[in-house]
């Protein structure tokens, strides 16, 4: 069994064969899954919000704007118009543009099954290439994704071939908080979107300043696992992970400050 | 299963079987093949059309899951003789080479310019991301749209 939102993978993927479910369930005319708002603390994504509804959104401008920025660079406008979120995390493809942004916010998922409702860490989410958690007969009804506390900023960096409609050929979401906390994930850069822990821990309680910074980008190797597809080989990938993360940790700073480019703007 | 979808103010009734796709439904069944199937992954944009208000690519949805909703293809931009400000603003600019992608540019472009009618160069790349001219032919395609854009400022002032 396969759920239909957007439609915007399940769809090709029927028509190409790459996935044959004895049942497709349309989950659009269900009541409460386009919710988008404030609900203690979190700003809760029904599973029909899509990429254009974050784009839009006067709550994530304000609460979670790289999330808006991770959102406005997904597809084109016509893909944005019917792609949501949480089928981004569904479809759980390796360059998924919400991973790594909702992987720095410590999201969670919130399921629904004929047993009854699970929360799952967004970090225990993914398990593989188009693998999640999710069991047959369940579904996705939101996401939560915690406000963060101020003084904060934050940088969604994507690298793809062409600005238009093309898979990430890798990302880097970065998280700022205060007393000197970082966060930093990955995506298109190993078999899921991933935390980078030890990336992390090198710039706890530092600016971002250039030792700060040579520290951490000494960590990536051992933090990604790229491979070499259509998109880029895993040399190239490697290598720009580390440039993207240095833009990605200036732009969370200056952003924290107050300063830097708008959300949204391209850095690469 | 019997769907019916108001496409450019008429309602067309047809039978659908499983996942087939808008844009073949508009195709093969309504006689409306002026929305291009080509990539049928949905990074072409040569099949875009309005569902309820949004651009989206017709490829990529379902018709069973278009039922009861009001659709405008490329066919519904001009009224007999009188073509839409974008469709004369492509023709005027040359932004036509074998004309493949042009109804997935007219429709992208119009919806832009309906909302915005100054748009800046970057709000119409934007707008028009997602539709790829296998001739190249963007320089024409921006420059024809920038002088319509031009024009409605000048208008306005």
């Amino acid at each position: 069994m396969r759920i239909l939102a957007g439609g915007t993978d399940l769809v090709p993927w029927l028509r190409d064969d790459l996935i044959t479910p004895d049942l497709v369930v349309d989950i659009k005319r269900l009541p409460g899954l386009g919710d988008l708002d404030v609900v203690d603390g979190a700003l809760r994504i029904g599973a029909l919000v899509t990429f254009a509804d974050l784009v839009a959104s006067p709550l994530i401008a304000k609460f979670l704007p790289m999330l808006g920025e991770a959102a406005g660079t997904v597809g084109s406008v016509g893909i944005r118009h019917r792609a949501t979120l949480v089928g981004n995390i569904c479809s759980a493809v390796p360059s998924c543009d919400s991973g790594p942004p909702l992987l720095v916010h410590e999201a969670m998922v919130h399921v629904i099954g004929s047993e009854g409702g699970r929360v799952v860490p967004i970090r225990e989410w993914f398990l593989g290439p188009k693998q999640t958690v999710l069991d047959r007969g369940e579904l996705v009804a939101h996401v939560t994704v915690p406000i963060p506390p101020v003084p904060r900023g934050a940088a969604f960096v994507r690298l793809s071939r062409y600005a238009g409609e093309d898979l990430a050929q890798a990302s880097v979401a970065v998280l700022s908080l205060p007393e000197g906390e970082w966060r930093v994930a990955f995506g298109a850069l190993a078999p899921t979107p991933v935390r980078a822990p030890a990336v992390e821990a090198a710039l706890s309680g530092r600016q971002a300043n250039d030792g700060a910074i040579a520290d951490a980008l000494r960590l990536v190797p051992d933090a990604i696992a790229p491979i070499t597809d259509m998109r880029a080989s895993k040399e190239y990938r490697m290598a720009m992970a580390g440039v993207m993360l240095r833009r990605a940790l200036h732009l969370a700073e200056t952003r924290r400050a107050g300063a830097g480019p708008a959300y949204g703007t391209a850095v690469m | 299963m019997r769907i019916t979808i108001t496409v450019n103010g008429v309602d067309h009734s047809v039978d659908v079987r499983g996942p087939e796709s808008l844009l073949h439904v508009l195709r093969e069944e309504m006689a409306l093949p002026g929305s291009k199937n080509a990539c049928e992954q949905g990074e072409c944009g040569s099949c875009s059309v309005v569902l309820d208000g949004d651009v989206v690519c017709s490829c990529l949805v379902m018709a069973v899951d278009a039922n009861g909703s009001t659709v405008r293809t490329v066919e519904g931009y001009a009224d007999h003789d009188v073509l839409h400000p974008v469709q004369t603003a492509l023709l005027d600019g040359g932004g036509v080479q074998c004309g493949f992608c042009t109804p997935g540019f007219v429709v992208a472009a119009a919806e832009l310019f309906d909302v915005n009618p100054t748009p800046t160069s970057d709000e119409i790349r934007e707008a028009l991301a997602g539709n790829v001219c296998r001739c190249t032919g963007y320089g024409a395609i921006l420059r024809g749209l920038e002088e319509l854009a031009a024009r409605n400022a000048g208008g306005g002032a």
